[in-house]
């Protein structure tokens, strides 16, 4: 949805009245606050700190039916400390969950791979929860060109 | 039954190593539309797990945002080999398990 | 080797002195639809156990095995082992059919089988187990070059494709060539617009999600000029699939490959 203001003469209800009827007809899509919202879900309202994770994914996207995701999480991946779950979001597909992963100290790396369909040019994010409780994140702004979901 | 394709290399003791994983699945979202103004109904599967002798490993939830046939890969670090095992389950709690042998030199 | 009279394909053609055999690599401005992609989807193409189009292969197997019709016959019964029996096969299709009395396609050469040898109807086109066994048996030549047959009875028909990838139809009132030819490395809406040689087929397309022939291809592109897309298995799909075939002599089959 995108912000504006309104045209001269048009009254608030009525311009509500006819974005709410944009609204019911166009399937159901995310917004940044409800990507908030089930960020608020995984974290528990916990403090974000941002780093420690980047995302390989190709800035323009050849089709958002199949986009290659790659998240790496900077961490020792020892017993005492390693990366317990990384959870992908985004702000434009019909739902703002993509995946969340769990992994272990026998993982090795904090590696994931996987391919994901994005509905829009956005925004998504990823966090880490760390076995200290802590939480890290890393975001990447993406273009589509060929979305996915909207058409057949 | 649908068809699995797994990567899962030998591994040198102390070696972290990726395990790759592809299962067709059409994991259909519930929104592309039927043409007839409904859509298609919402049948992905939800949950994979890696369990390695019966201890997992790995595990993950995932979305309609995860695209058709989805491919999954993680590491692990050898410790010792074993049994394998990977679970895929749907939506309607329907689940697939696929063994292969972990080994560890 | 026939070198085709207009000019339009001069550009494009070379006669190979070597043949190319890896992957998009010949001595010529030809480009494989692989070379074109992100490194992502070729490392998709590249990994047996990562290519989605490899199910399909995997399916194609077992229908080489499974008996069928009323002869109760399999492929293998047969063919053998596809391994050994159907290398090159997929290289040099369409050809020239004696029961037709037309050139046919692989997938069309398989119905014969399936209605002459195997007393079995023939597979619906673009089902599921007829594009299996078509990748399963393309798998066989993966890495080949392609050899379009010497056959003289097939140049008519290989004329055919040629005038059809020339001429100007539909709304938009294009022609392959257009794009393919005179804007091919160019872009379209953020997407490259590749050389559109059929190296790969039947193969897994992002768009689509699952496998397609190329004549699922071709539909799309008749539909994205605003054209009336011909039926599968129309005559016209095979003439333009001689054509392209005969452009891309040479080319390393790609089969199952993955495009966008």
């Amino acid at each position: 949805m995108t912000e504006r203001g309104l045209p001269p003469g048009l009254s608030r209800r009525a311009a509500l009245a006819g974005a709410l009827a944009l609204l019911t007809v166009r399937p159901a899509q995310a917004t940044p606050e409800a990507m908030r919202n089930a960020i608020r879900d995984f974290t528990g309202g916990a403090e974000i700190k941002t780093g420690r994770v980047t995302m390989d994914i190709p800035p323009l996207v050849e089709n958002g039916n199949s986009v290659p995701l790659a998240i790496k999480v900077e961490s020792p991946m020892n017993d005492a400390d390693f990366v317990k779950a990384i959870a992908v979001f985004n702000e434009k597909n019909p739902q703002p969950n993509i995946g969340i992963f769990h992994l272990s100290a026998q993982s090795g790396r904090a590696f994931v791979s996987t391919r994901i369909r994005l509905g829009d040019s956005q925004t998504i994010t990823a966090i880490a929860l760390m076995s200290d409780g802590n939480f890290w994140s890393g975001s990447v702004e993406l273009v589509v060109t060929l979305p996915a979901c909207v058409e057949n | 039954m649908a068809r699995v394709l797994i990567s899962l290399p030998k591994a040198r003791k102390g070696e972290v190593v990726e395990i790759r994983t592809l299962i067709q699945h059409p994991m259909e979202t519930g929104y592309r539309p039927k043409g007839d103004g409904t859509s298609f109904p919402r049948d992905i599967i939800q949950n994979f797990v890696c369990k390695l002798n019966d201890t997992e490993v790995f595990r993950a939830d995932l979305f309609p945002a995860i695209s058709a046939n989805p491919f999954i890969a993680f590491t692990i670090k050898a410790a010792q080999g074993g049994t394998m095992t990977f679970s895929w389950t749907d939506d309607q709690g329907r689940s697939q398990t696929e063994t292969a042998d972990f080994v560890v030199e | 080797m026939k070198r085709p009279a207009a000019f339009a394909l001069a550009l494009l053609w070379a006669t190979p002195l070597i043949g190319g055999t890896a992957f998009g690599q010949t001595p010529d401005a030809r480009r494989s639809g692989f070379e074109e992609m992100s490194r992502e989807s070729q490392a998709m193409q590249r990994d047996d156990t990562a290519n989605p189009g490899m199910f399909a292969v995997l399916d194609g197997e077992e229908l080489w095995k499974a008996k069928a019709g009323s002869a109760g016959a399999s492929c293998a019964d047969c063919h053998g082992n596809a391994e050994t029996s159907m290398k090159g096969v997929a290289a040099r299709y369409p050809s020239f059919s004696a029961v037709r009395n037309a050139p046919v396609d692989l997938q069309g050469q398989i119905n014969i089988c399936r209605e002459t040898r195997q007393h079995a109807s023939p597979l619906p086109l673009e089902g599921h187990d007829l594009l299996a066994l078509t990748a399963y048996v393309g798998r066989q030549s993966r890495g080949m070059p392609i050899a379009p047959p010497d056959d003289v009875r097939l140049e008519p028909f290989r004329r055919q494709g040629e005038a059809l990838y020339k001429m100007r139809q539909g709304q938009l009132n294009f022609s392959c060539a257009n794009c393919h030819e005179d804007h091919a490395g160019q872009s379209l809406a953020g997407s490259l617009i590749p050389q559109g040689h059929p190296s790969g087929y039947p193969l897994y397309r992002l768009e689509w999600q699952g496998i397609g022939s190329l004549q699922r291809r071709l539909r799309g592109c008749l539909v994205g000029v605003r054209a009336e897309p011909y039926s599968y298995g129309a005559p016209e799909y095979i003439a333009l699939e001689l054509f392209l075939m005969s452009r891309a002599t040479g080319m390393s089959v790609e089969t199952p490959a993955v495009r966008p």
